[in-house]
């Protein structure tokens, strides 16, 4: 993470995160008030370097955090800081090392991803979808999150989150998410 | 049932009206087509091996032949959502375009929401409140399963509703202080449900009747408040009971900055009109233009659903 805060420096602490209310990132470092905050570029560069999303995807989208590192996309612009419940949909957990995606934006926005993304066949697809984790030697890609989707009405279709490590896909499918669909 | 006997005089062919509300309801979904087209969330079913049947009035709202939705990738995959097909009503009446900003007054858990959101193609801003914060969890879980990225969500107390959040009187350019239009599904005695909750009425008395008439005037008054003259509200429940429907609607429709407007449900839906006597009380005539839903006309639950121009 850069840190290219100049703005708080003037004036003793910085500002912090506060998780009450959504902030708009900062478009780029340069802006940058709340130190560890991600940037608009980061993120886009993230989508972009991890799953191939083209940047022109987020043209819509305003991008917001709430609560340490959980980062919003919403499709139109309001005022900054706002305090409310939710604000469009939480993409991605950011300020760690790993950037995590959540399972719905994988689902809504990476049907067009090019990289890190492990089609199942339907065994393997209903695995996923109960929350097993599964051996998938037959993957010679990056360790780290992916996709796993599968083929569904004549397309291929995300599914969720995969952690791929040591030859093992687990699912990060969230429990309220889970079915079986075997 | 018994309750509903004093509604005897209203419904047309009263026998068939009660042998329907003693019918189970079929499940119903409706496709969310941010996810999925109508023909390629049909296809999914097809393969899967799920039967269904497409509601004459509405191609994307698919009566399933057995129960629960809730096993099938394309319900998994965010392509479907069950929804009482009844409900589809007065998300058409609104008509939100894209772009628009619009309030859904009582949202939780969402099905009509997630509707309004799917007709403004996920674009503009639609505020979804709610006063119960346990409910807004099922609104957000649901929202975000059907991947709406237009939604703020809010826990105020509807008949209050604060635009202060929305930078209200600053000069923010992107300050909200008028919605375009908003849906008012207000809470309500819950008689046009007892297809799909038997014991809907186990609890009913006038009193609960009206004091919930009560927070559905104080709703739809701040509705019609909020929303910038020119612009739709509607007012729906799902209960046959005239204290909690054209009398709510009389009640605004006399302070006199609003209008009822005509409406045609889709073709192939019947409805009644709304009635403009009831229990020695008689209401604005233009209450008429309202339609109320017997559950024998359609196969579906009771229901109510009016729309109005906001004058001033």
């Amino acid at each position: 993470m850069t840190d290219a805060d100049s703005a708080a420096d003037s004036a003793g602490d910085p500002p912090e995160n506060d998780g009450q209310q959504f902030d708009r990132l900062p478009t780029t470092a340069d802006e940058r008030v709340v130190p560890g905050r991600p940037t608009r570029e980061e993120v886009v560069q993230w989508w972009e370097q991890r799953f191939g999303v083209p940047p022109e995807t987020w043209d819509g989208h305003t991008f917001w955090e709430k609560g340490n590192g959980k980062i919003w996309a919403f499709a139109a612009d309001v005022v900054s800081p706002i305090a409310v419940e939710g604000l469009g949909l939480r993409i991605l957990r950011a300020r760690q090392e790993h950037w995590k995606p959540s399972t719905n934006a994988v689902q809504r926005f990476c049907r067009d991803a090019t990289e890190n993304v492990v089609v199942l066949d339907d065994e393997e697809a209903a695995c996923f979808a109960r929350g097993d984790d599964q051996e998938l030697p037959r993957w010679d890609g990056d360790w780290g999150y992916v996709v796993a989707a599968h083929e569904i009405a004549g397309d291929i279709e995300p599914i969720g989150v995969g952690l791929y490590l040591h030859g093992e896909l687990r699912s990060t499918v969230p429990k309220g998410r889970r079915e079986d669909l075997e | 049932m018994q309750r509903l006997e004093r509604y005897a005089s209203l419904v047309d062919d009263f026998d068939a009206f009660r042998a329907a509300c003693e019918r189970p309801l079929p499940s119903v979904v409706r496709v969310n087509t941010l996810k999925a087209s109508i023909e390629r969330a049909r296809e999914a079913l097809d393969a899967e091996g799920v039967a269904y049947e497409a509601t004459d009035w509405h191609p994307g709202v698919l009566r399933l032949d057995e129960r629960g939705p809730g096993t099938s990738w394309p319900y998994f995959h965010g392509w479907l959502h069950g929804q009482e097909e009844v409900s589809a009503l007065p998300a058409l009446a609104l008509d939100p375009q894209p772009g628009e900003v619009v309030w859904d007054a009582a949202a939780a858990p969402g099905s009509k929401t997630t509707q309004l959101a799917d007709l403004m193609e996920d674009e503009g801003v639609l505020v979804g409140n709610d006063n119960n914060l346990g409910r807004l969890s099922a609104l957000r879980h649901n929202a975000e399963r059907l991947g709406i990225t237009n939604l703020v969500v809010t826990n105020q107390d509807a008949r209050n509703f604060s635009f202060k959040p929305f930078g209200d009187r600053t000069d923010d350019a992107k300050r909200i202080e008028a919605f375009d239009k908003a849906l008012v599904d207000a809470p309500c005695s819950c008689e046009g449900t007892i297809r799909k909750n038997p014991d809907a009425l186990d609890r009913w008395s006038m009193t609960h009747v009206e004091s919930v008439a009560g927070i559905q005037k104080g709703i739809l008054r701040r509705a019609i408040q909020a929303t910038k003259p020119g612009g739709t509200v509607v007012y729906s429940t799902c209960t046959f009971a005239p204290e909690e429907n054209e009398a709510v609607l009389d009640h605004v429709l006399d302070e006199g900055d609003c209008e009822m407007r005509e409406w045609d449900a889709p073709e192939g839906f019947e409805t009644d009109p709304g009635v403009t006597e009831w229990d020695g009380e008689t209401y604005d005539p233009s209450v008429e233009l309202a339609h109320r839903v017997y559950p024998h006309r359609n196969d579906t639950g009771g229901f109510f659903c009016a729309k109005l121009e906001v004058t001033a």
